[in-house]
């Protein structure tokens, strides 16, 4: 039985989330809001996305027993729920699929996303191809540079790019850019966003169409294990993949959960992007009141990691929520620790690892080694790490 | 009765549409924002709308954005906006200010504070773009409580059981946002516009002020004629732009002037 109800009817949860928003926007989340209430028990709209889950994205993913890498950090079993594995290669597609056939019933028949790695962008690129759809994906010009085969991706995919100029040309600003698009087009779009935030009910919409990886690895750890996870591990940007593994877990008893921000330089020198653990104030940016990272005017500051994908100043409502309630506790990892975990998962499993995901498995092995061995830890492998592969050669200095 | 109803008060007896010029406080520099807004009521301003910069402008066109990225290079944020108009009032105690920005600023000052360091500076009203009444009726109560204005936005989206809820909040005037899209936008369709204008009139006594899409003289002339207050940002913020520091007054004057006309036309 689930008890967790949240957030509420106005997409609160506790002080956090809601709905802060310009007013050309107010009716349209509106009519979102209708219809995913509408959608989300209705069996065939559900059919329809277990199938495309199940047929196009190849799920259920499956659980991984890491036995090498727990042998070598010496402590709890290492589990990997491979969400690399899927379509596109990571978590996202879950998400655009269930939004996408969303927007498919709303008649709306232009699709828009923001992204940072890229990997929202493809995913949403890719079911606007499968679908019909017109795709615009805005993305910060700078991570058009660092993430150029991303962007070929879409456009292979049919979609139209657009590099944002403004501000500190990276994630948020990507958000900021598709806000003006779609309060411009508001009558024929669907934004698609890509992560656990943004007005309601994007936050809880999102965190249902992802809440499959959790749903799946409740039954597969019972399978593969006999019993649950002692701890649970996942990377936090947005939060999406956390939330996702997460939700079906809050209610059971005795399962921590972690989820691991990005601590870029340290924490201490405030070049990161990890407002949970760096304790930032409460602020509103981007359509809900969470935790953010800036200034004391309230200005967004810029902020750093290795990993485009966590390179975001604030974090979904609920995470901020569960962090206040104390349900899952928050921990940050430097660039440094990520990328040796990311080695230490090539070299010992056979798996290249998406730098977000590193940052999940860096904190897993520091967790690992405080437990006996016939505990458990399940880490969300979120994404694959090929698209990483140019950043990695760079930090080592090799030339491609 | 606040400053801003009686401004209008004063303008409906005379038979004339209130022009407010927008400008972003720090925009070119915050040594001139002072001066320019002096510039823009001898200019024929009746109010101003004053914007607080903010780093992430989501409703806003690149216009406005620049504006904003302008004024942050000096770090100009809400404490210096309100410095900014406290230092207006030693020498004009009659021009309503209205401040415009998102709420990040103020929820990093605490809504309270923000209302009583509001008050002391002697701002008139305060529109918040991402504070829909919704989410802000805290807010909307520390503003009332000192009288200042909660000024809110109407959009061609928004239904009319949205517009009671929205009026039964909004003090001084509703400002109706005459596109989809953000500021600075295309064209706007005058006929459409005094449309809906009719419309919110059957739903409030409150003045309606319309903005968005206003870019020249014929299109301040035409809204002048429907509504009650004529709001220009984006193409005051171009004059702005354009300008140096040796004409930046004297261009400011000269599109005021120009839209002066136009409204007092109508």
């Amino acid at each position: 039985m689930q008890l967790y109800d949240m957030p509420d009817a106005r997409g609160h949860f506790g002080q956090f989330g809601g709905t802060f928003v310009a007013e050309t926007l107010v009716e349209a989340l509106e009519e979102l809001r209708v219809m995913y209430e509408k959608y989300r028990h209705d069996p065939e709209f559900l059919a329809e996305f277990a199938y495309d889950l199940k047929h196009f994205v190849g799920r259920p993913s499956p659980i991984y027993h890491a036995r090498r890498l727990s042998d070598k950090v010496g402590g709890a079993q290492i589990y990997l729920k491979r969400e690399d594995l899927n379509h596109t290669g990571a978590h996202k597609i879950n998400n655009t699929i269930g939004q996408a056939l969303l927007a498919k019933r709303m008649g709306k028949p232009r699709v828009i996303a923001e992204t940072g790695a890229g990997q929202h962008g493809v995913a949403t690129a890719t079911i606007a191809a499968r679908l019909g759809l017109e795709c615009v994906v805005y993305m910060g010009s700078e991570d058009v540079k660092r993430q150029a085969p991303n962007v070929f991706r879409m456009k292979l995919l049919g979609a139209t790019v657009v590099p944002v100029e403004s501000g500190s040309k990276t994630l948020k600003d990507a958000l900021n850019e598709a806000m003006r698009d779609w309060v411009t087009n508001v009558h024929n779009t669907f934004y698609i966003i890509g992560t656990v935030a943004g007005p309601h009910p994007y936050p809880m919409m999102v965190r249902d169409f992802q809440a499959v990886i959790g749903v799946e690895a409740k039954a597969q750890m019972q399978e593969m294990v006999g019993r649950q996870p002692d701890a649970v591990v996942a990377c936090v940007g947005g939060g999406s993949n956390a939330m996702g593994i997460f939700y079906p877990y809050i209610d059971v008893p005795n399962v921590r959960l972690v989820g691991v921000e990005a601590a870029g330089h340290g924490i201490e020198t405030g070049m990161h992007a990890a407002p949970l653990t760096a304790n930032s104030p409460v602020g509103v940016l981007h359509g809900n009141r969470t935790y953010l990272m800036q200034d004391v005017d309230g200005q967004i500051i810029e902020t750093h990691s290795v990993s485009a994908g966590l390179d975001y100043p604030g974090v979904g409502p609920e995470h901020a929520w569960l962090k206040d309630i104390k349900r899952a506790e928050y921990v940050a990892i430097t660039d440094d620790e990520a990328m040796a975990a990311f080695h230490n998962l090539c070299r010992t499993e056979g798996i290249i690892p998406a730098l977000e995901s590193s940052h999940a498995l860096a904190y897993a092995e520091k967790l690992a080694k405080t437990m006996s061995k016939d505990q458990v830890v399940l880490v969300n492998l979120s994404g694959r790490g090929d698209k990483d592969i140019n950043t990695v050669a760079k930090l080592a200095n090799i030339t491609l | 009765m606040s400053r801003i109803l009686s401004t209008f008060n004063t303008l409906k007896q005379q038979g004339k549409t209130a022009l407010i010029p927008y400008i972003t406080a720090g925009d070119p520099h915050p040594q001139h924002t002072v001066k320019l807004m002096h510039t823009l009521v001898a200019h024929g301003a009746d109010m101003i709308e004053l914007g607080v910069p903010f780093s992430d402008p989501m409703a806003d066109g690149p216009v406005i954005q620049r504006a904003s990225e302008r004024a942050l290079v000096h770090k100009v944020g809400l404490g210096s906006v309100l410095d900014m108009v406290k230092v207006f009032r030693q020498t004009d105690q009659k021009t309503p200010i209205i401040l415009m920005g998102y709420a990040n600023p103020i929820e990093a000052i605490g809504p309270v504070a923000f209302a009583d360091r509001a008050k002391a500076a002697d701002v008139d009203g305060v529109i918040t773009v991402d504070y829909p009444p919704e989410e802000c009726g805290d807010f909307v109560r520390e503003l009332s409580a000192r009288d200042i204005d909660p000024v809110f936005l109407l959009s061609p989206t928004t239904e009319p059981s949205r517009v009671d809820l929205i009026v039964k909040q909004a003090s001084g005037f509703v400002y109706y946002v005459s596109l989809k899209g953000v500021t600075g936008a295309a064209n706007l369709n005058i006929a459409e516009v005094a449309e809906r204008v009719k419309s919110i009139r059957t739903q409030t006594d409150l003045p309606v002020g319309v903005g968005f899409g206003i870019r020249d003289a014929a299109t301040a002339k035409a809204t002048a004629a429907i509504a009650d207050a004529v709001v220009v940002g984006s193409r005051m913020v171009q004059a702005i732009e354009a300008s140096n520091d040796e004409n930046l007054f004297e261009n400011v004057a000269a599109l005021m002037d120009e839209l002066k006309a136009a409204v007092d036309a109508a």
